[in-house]
């Protein structure tokens, strides 16, 4: 049993990456859309695999993908519809980049009201000190400012 | 019998550091001076016993071992000797060891330089030093002993290490990054260890910057090396993806450097004294959660060890034990009375406190966007991904947003200044710096790129402000032209770290926006133009390694006629695990890389070729290397050798903190 | 004391309960996009009848859709299971993804055909409109051609038991292979 357990267990073992570099010539009609191709297929996370986009990943469905992505392109379908393609079919799990919906609305506004909030606690704490640093002190904080400063004396 | 030793040694290692963990600290609350002064003899007799242990698992490595489980799965019998001894931690179990061993060294170095310090405070810092090792190694020896046998049914030879890790990167990449990883624990020890005594003033803040500097800047040197390794060794010629181990490793680094700058103002001023010590928890709680998140399985990512939930759950109660006592321990004992220093909005206080808040937003972003999936599938809200093109989105701005103050801040004064001043100072040159990057933006080959002329506005500003504040110290009046000596490490050290974040952002930017790539089908006597350079496939061969067969394609590269760089990309089947992989050839340069790998062979002696134009890609490398040895070089300051020689403060110590 | 200095703590503990959450999380687990919608269109070829079947051909009742081909390995481990299935009385459609039909019939003619008709999807089109990322796959759909579950990976009686068996009732969860009233 032990045994068994430790051979699954080397098989899952470390680094699930694929050394093999993904290389392939696909022909373009214009290099508009290879650059597109480029975009999409780095954006597009592949369904099977750990954590890698289509473009970089060896895995059999991953090059269906990009062939399926390579032919939408070249029959001209736009951006919106392959995602909308993709999403259809495997979930919003397969876009890198979060549409923004009632779920990631947040995720995506976290950055600007954490900028925010951070901003106005700074701004708050640069007032008080402007005064001087002779922020007044309650009796309680006041009686600890002594008693600490009588500790450090000892 | 080797691997019994070890595992002796282990738990002789894990008895002492019980005795660190609690002695010390019980002895600094009942003013037992002999009890405290066990504290450092503790700390080495740890760290002798983990090196021990280390070495007789590096011993069971070399010998090909393979009775020994971790050997057996990580080892071969082919493996050249060196990758024998760093496959050692190229897995669960032996990189946990690694960490262990890198934490007592840090502790045995902190009993060494602290001598000066009051006895009570080095008693207390290596005594939560001490628990963190206890936690570690109880984590190695009850979930992932690297000793365990394989009896009675011994492998003839070892399953190999992965290819991916048999690379010279990899030997070093992980010891320097746990190095930094686990230094953040002796600013946190510190951190904890002033709550205790309730004294959090400058010569706290002075006593653990050196420590924190050090240790942020080898994690810097360690994600360097990470980044350098994946674009070299994984074939895409990329450098950053964002995965959620690479996060890990990321997020301590943003907490760390808002926590290197809140200790400055710490340390001179005296200001910001518990908001540091909450950055100084943070960080080495991200280093946790890293290890969390990377040990778990909780994520996917294309680099994490093997899940284990029952190994997750272990460092989970770890990490909310630590984490949730010293939050706690904040939550009581930190500075209730606001210091009663003054400055101005306009001062470098001010100025570092930008700082501190975009480099805190972005850590916190970080560990949103990482978190995020998670949390999604744990409201069963759908299961989503984050990745690279949100980070980019979020991440980029908010560095653009602090890189301006990176140049005011070291030329500002504390406590008051004025916008007027700096803008007197600094108005002419940033005239030069704008007309530069506005010229620099029609530089590239694709035609104009605004976001170059914004990356050469950034890093010449940044730059610029290194200058201005190096002429302002040398240019005296007396000892000739220049004082030289004017220049302290502290200022050298933080010179080249800014210079260095200049670099990174020019070399990040560029070779984003610049990068030519193209995936190409070549056979012998083709011949294809990139980047003004052509790229010759001349011949085919194969070559046998050490442990691994070889086809090899030969490029020459040349550029106006003359032959520039002989390239001989690799396609590696390895013997023991049949493993394919590919070995990308590049000819490295300041200015450019060009890159070269090999895809597959798609018939009539044709290959699938990727070539690639990388301009300003070392420059990434380079910057990082510039930060994090910016970052060590600060150590060599003087007031930091000389809080050494202030032996008198060890009974004052001892009286005035245990009050 | 300030109630503000619990502000971390208390960040910290929803961290927390949030990863241990996380442990119990199969994060490479994916719901199908499909759930819910009609089974896609298709018009392609039965393996065994050479005839040109639609979505037409498999609605009517419940029943599942298993995607196989030779090349996978796990498909041959859940293959006995299969054929149990089928006798007790389940249908089971074949979708042959992606695979040689000179090999999908020597498969089955060495190890029984559990399938009431089998797909053939050489180029996978149909895999990639039901969003299948591997083999094996297997789908419930409903008496209205709509896909009601789906799960990855080996079929065996304890998945059955606990996913499938509702759709099915009285069928299967008995072990021992009792025949159901020969429908099948």
């Amino acid at each position: 049993m032990k045994v068994w357990s430790y051979l699954l267990f080397i098989g899952l073992f470390l680094w699930s990456v694929d050394g093999r570099a993904v290389i392939e010539t696909y022909e373009f009609a214009s290099a508009e859309l290879e650059a597109r191709y480029h975009r999409l297929s780095q954006e597009l996370r592949c369904p099977k695999c750990q954590n890698q986009n289509i473009a970089d990943s060896n895995a059999p469905i991953a090059r269906d993908l990009r062939v399926v992505l390579h032919e939408q392109l070249e029959s001209g379908a736009s951006d919106d519809e392959i995602l909308a393609f993709m999403v259809a079919r495997y979930g919003e799990f397969v876009r890198y980049r979060p549409d923004v919906d009632r779920n990631t609305i947040w995720l995506w506004t976290a950055p600007v009201l954490l900028l925010g909030l951070g901003v106005v606690a700074l701004g708050w704490h640069l007032r008080a000190r402007r005064s001087g640093g002779q922020s007044p002190l309650t009796p309680a904080e006041q009686a600890r400012v002594e008693a600490l400063l009588k500790g450090s004396r000892n | 019998m080797i691997p019994e030793l070890g595992h002796v040694a282990l738990i002789i290692a894990f008895m002492l550091a019980s005795g660190l963990a609690v002695l010390p600290m019980w002895g600094s609350a009942r003013r037992d001076v002999a009890m405290m002064n066990l504290a450092p003899t503790l700390a080495v007799g740890v760290m002798l016993f983990v090196a021990l242990a280390f070495a007789f698992l590096a011993t069971s490595f070399l010998q090909d071992d393979f009775t020994v489980a971790v050997v057996a799965a990580n080892s071969n019998s082919l493996l050249p000797p060196i990758f024998k001894f760093s496959a050692l931690w190229g897995n669960h179990e032996g990189s946990l060891l690694l960490w262990v061993l890198i934490l007592s060294g840090w502790m045995t170095a902190v009993a060494f330089f602290s001598r000066g310090l009051p006895l009570v405070m080095v008693a207390r810092v290596l005594s939560v030093m001490g628990m963190i090792a206890v936690g570690f190694l109880a984590f190695s020896l009850l979930t992932s002993n690297p000793f365990e046998r394989l009896l009675p049914t011994t492998p003839l030879d070892g399953n190999d290490l992965n290819p991916l890790l048999q690379d010279p990167g990899l030997i070093i990449h992980p010891p320097l990054l746990y190095m930094g990883y686990v230094g953040l624990s002796v600013p946190f020890a510190f951190a904890i260890a002033a709550l205790i005594g309730g004294r959090l003033d400058a010569s706290w803040a002075r006593w653990s910057r050196p420590w924190t500097n050090v240790a942020w800047g080898f994690l810097s040197l360690g994600i360097m090396l990470g980044s350098w390794w994946a674009y070299y060794e994984l074939g895409w010629g990329g450098w950053w993806f964002w995965d959620p181990v690479e996060n890990a490793s990321f997020m301590p680094w943003l907490m760390g450097t808002a926590l290197v700058h809140s200790l400055a103002v710490t340390e001179k001023r005296g200001v910001f004294r518990s908001w540091t010590v909450l950055l100084a928890i943070f960080a080495f709680s991200l280093s946790l959660l890293g290890t969390f998140l990377v040990r778990s399985g909780v994520l996917t990512s294309v680099h994490a060890f093997a899940s284990d939930p029952e190994r997750g759950l272990f460092i989970l109660i770890f990490l909310a034990l630590v984490v949730g006592a010293s939050l706690l321990l904040y939550a009581l004992r930190a500075p209730a009375v606001a210091s009663r220093v003054s400055y101005g909005p306009v001062s470098r206080e001010s100025l570092l406190m930008i700082n501190n808040l975009v480099f805190t937003v972005a850590a916190t972003v970080v560990l949103l966007g990482t978190l995020f999936p998670l949390v999604m599938d744990a409201f069963s809200l759908g299961k989503y991904s984050v990745g690279p093109p949100y980070f980019n989105a979020v991440f980029v701005p908010l560095m653009a947003l602090v890189t301006p103050f990176m140049t005011v801040a070291p030329l500002s004064r504390w406590r008051e200044d004025s916008a007027a001043r700096w803008l007197h100072e600094l108005v002419v040159p940033a005239i030069g710096v704008g007309v530069i990057a506005a010229a620099s933006s029609f530089m590239g080959q694709q035609g104009f790129n605004i976001w170059i002329g914004l990356a050469v506005l950034l890093a010449g500003w940044v730059s610029l402000g290194v200058v201005k504040d190096f002429l302002r110290r040398v240019k005296g009046k007396g000892q000739g032209p220049f004082r030289w000596r004017a220049l302290s490490p502290s200022f050298i050290g933080m010179s080249l770290a800014h210079l260095g974040f200049a670099a990174v952002v020019l070399g990040a930017v560029v070779v984003t926006q610049e990068n030519q790539e193209r995936d190409l089908r070549m056979a012998v006597g083709d011949s294809e133009e990139l980047g003004g350079y052509r790229f010759e496939l001349k011949r085919l061969g194969q070559l046998a390694g050490p442990n691994y067969v070889a086809e090899q394609a030969v490029f020459e590269v040349s550029r106006a006629g003359e032959l520039l760089a002989v390239l001989v990309p690799e396609k590696r089947r390895y013997l023991a695990s049949g493993q394919v992989m590919t070995e990308a050839a590049i000819d490295a340069s300041l200015w450019r890389d060009l890159y070269i790998a090999l895809g597959e062979p798609i018939g009539e002696g044709a290959w699938a070729v990727r070539l690639q134009y990388k301009p300003l890609v070392r420059w990434l490398w380079l910057g990082a290397l510039m930060i994090g040895l910016g970052a060590i070089v600060t150590v060599f300051d003087r007031r930091y050798r000389a809080q050494a020689q202030t032996r008198s403060m060890i009974e004052h110590g001892v009286v005035g903190l245990a009050s | 004391m300030r109630v503000s200095r619990f502000l971390p703590l208390l960040a910290f503990s929803m961290l927390a309960a949030l990863l241990y959450k996380g442990l119990s999380i199969d994060p490479t687990e994916l719901p199908a996009a499909r759930l819910g919608q009609p089974f896609p269109e298709f018009i392609k070829i039965d393996l065994k009848s050479g005839r040109e079947i639609t979505t037409d051909a498999m609605m009517r009742r419940p029943a599942l859709v298993n995607v196989w081909a030779t090349w996978c390995y796990s498909c041959r481990l859940e293959h006995p299971y299969l054929l149990r299935l089928a006798q007790q009385g389940v249908p089971i459609y074949g979708l042959n993804y992606k695979d040689d039909p000179d090999k999908a019939l020597g498969w089955l003619e060495q190890l029984g055909d559990p399938y009431q008709l089998n797909i053939v999807d050489i180029e996978g089109s149909l895999g990639l409109d039901l969003g299948v990322y591997g083999a094996p796959e297997t789908y419930v759909i409903g008496a209205d051609g709509r896909i009601l579950h789906r799960h990855v990976g080996v079929l065996d009686e304890t998945v059955f038991s606990r996913d499938f068996s509702r759709w099915f009732p009285n069928k299967a969860s008995v072990s021992g292979g009792a025949i159901d009233e020969g429908s099948g």
